[in-house]
């Protein structure tokens, strides 16, 4: 039984793209869709998802053999909450403008099924190492989600990227990318992309071996 | 029914009773609280920093012809005097809250110097729905506050009114709106009261 499960670094590449949290599992689209307008907001948000989910992860899974069946959610809920609200108070310590602008975001982070996913999937049966290395794949796999959309809704409606200005002076900005359709129209094109891309890539590989 | 008086005796004799069950929650309760309420002592000094500058920085938006604010206590409420660059007062920016449809909001009423007008509102810090009661901190939503009599309590109304004291509530956001209106209503009332107090004694 313990055999079956992933090791610590197949859980760790799972969670960068095989299992990304948003272009495969499809969670966590709340902050995909409300905070990505802007690098700044997109990574201060990855940044702060990441902390909760690495620290919820190891303490879950720290205390996983305590954890009663029909109490565990509240358990995890507990836990997150706990980290969430401390992220929320030193963001708004130390990035006052970022915490004022991604304002009730933060503290919904604590309903992020990402994070509830991760504690239940893999912290809640497995060892504290495989509980980080799964948390830190998919703080990544997150990170890189929201930094693609990003990029294309603020390059194309602000012409920036992290408030630099990237496009050329005359570049008429699309300013539907950074209001909310665009980032419903940016995450079905790159869930589109994504999912285009990864059967060229299966088809590739089943090609290969009858080839050969 | 039968279901349930069946299953209260078995979970009591399976996890050692009511306990048994929920004691890891309670420590955890017990850890997490004390842990956020360190971090809530540590922080809170510069979180308070942080809103006090972003009040001087508007106040003046909030009072016009003023540049600075000057912080004082009248009646043991703290309130800001708006002050132009010589020093006269332009009027008074008062910080109120009051809980909102999520969270506590946090704003800053504006008035001039006679307290019958208010010059304007900003909301310092809250935590309603995005896309309907958050639309309180947008300025659109707000300017309308902008002149309004202190006469008269401020009222809500559902769609736009000539009358002085009306303001347009948000659709979709009532209870929004009604928190951001008491809280006026309160800070105007007991700034007015604080500075009768402080003139008569």
């Amino acid at each position: 039984m313990v055999n079956d499960q992933p090791t610590a670094l197949e859980r760790f590449i799972n969670g960068i793209l095989p299992e990304n949290p948003t272009y495969r599992q499809l969670l966590g689209m709340c902050p995909t869709l409300a905070v990505t307008n802007g690098m700044q907001s997109a990574m201060t948000m990855a940044g702060a998802t990441a902390f909760v989910l690495i620290c919820a992860n190891i303490v879950v899974s720290l205390i996983r053999n305590l954890l009663k069946p029909h109490l565990r959610i509240l358990v995890y809920t507990l836990t997150i909450a706990t980290f969430v609200t401390i992220a929320d108070r030193v963001l708004a310590a130390y990035m006052y403008d970022m915490s004022k602008q991604l304002g009730p975001y933060i503290p919904l982070i604590i309903v992020n099924c990402i994070i509830v996913c991760r504690c239940e999937v893999c912290a809640s049966s497995q060892a504290v190492h495989i509980a980080a290395a799964d948390a830190v794949g998919q703080s990544l796999g997150f990170t890189l989600a929201l930094a693609s959309i990003a990029t294309v809704r603020e390059v194309l409606g602000a012409g920036t990227w992290f408030g630099i200005a990237v496009m050329p002076a005359g570049f008429p900005n699309w300013v539907l990318m950074v209001l909310p359709p665009g980032a419903f129209i940016t995450l079905g094109l790159l869930l589109g992309l994504v999912n285009w891309l990864t059967a060229l890539w299966t088809q590739g590989r089943k090609a290969k071996p009858t080839a050969a | 029914m039968n279901e349930q008086t069946k299953a209260a005796p078995e979970i009591r004799r399976k996890g050692g009773g009511y306990l048994g069950q929920a004691w890891l929650i309670l420590v955890l309760a017990l850890l997490f609280g004390s842990g956020l309420a360190a971090v809530q002592m540590a922080l809170e000094p510069i979180i308070a920093r942080n809103k006090l500058s972003e009040t001087l920085l508007q106040i003046p938006n909030l009072v016009p012809g003023s540049e600075t604010g000057e912080q004082e206590r009248v009646n043991g409420q703290l309130v800001f005097r708006a002050l132009d660059a010589d020093g006269n007062l332009m009027g008074w920016v008062l910080p109120a809250s009051g809980q909102g449809f999520a969270d506590k909001i946090e704003m800053l009423v504006g008035l001039d110097a006679a307290l019958e007008t208010i010059t304007g509102i900003y909301v310092l810090d809250q935590k309603e729905t995005p896309g309907l009661g958050n639309r309180i901190a947008e300025a659109g939503w707000r300017d309308q506050f902008r002149g309004k009599p202190t006469s008269k309590p401020l009222e809500l109304s559902s769609a736009e009114s000539s009358i002085p004291h009306h303001v347009e509530a948000l659709t979709g956001a009532t209870i929004s709106s009604e928190s951001v209106k008491d809280i006026v209503n309160g800070a105007v009332a007991s700034l007015k009261e604080a500075l009768a107090k402080a003139s008569g004694s």
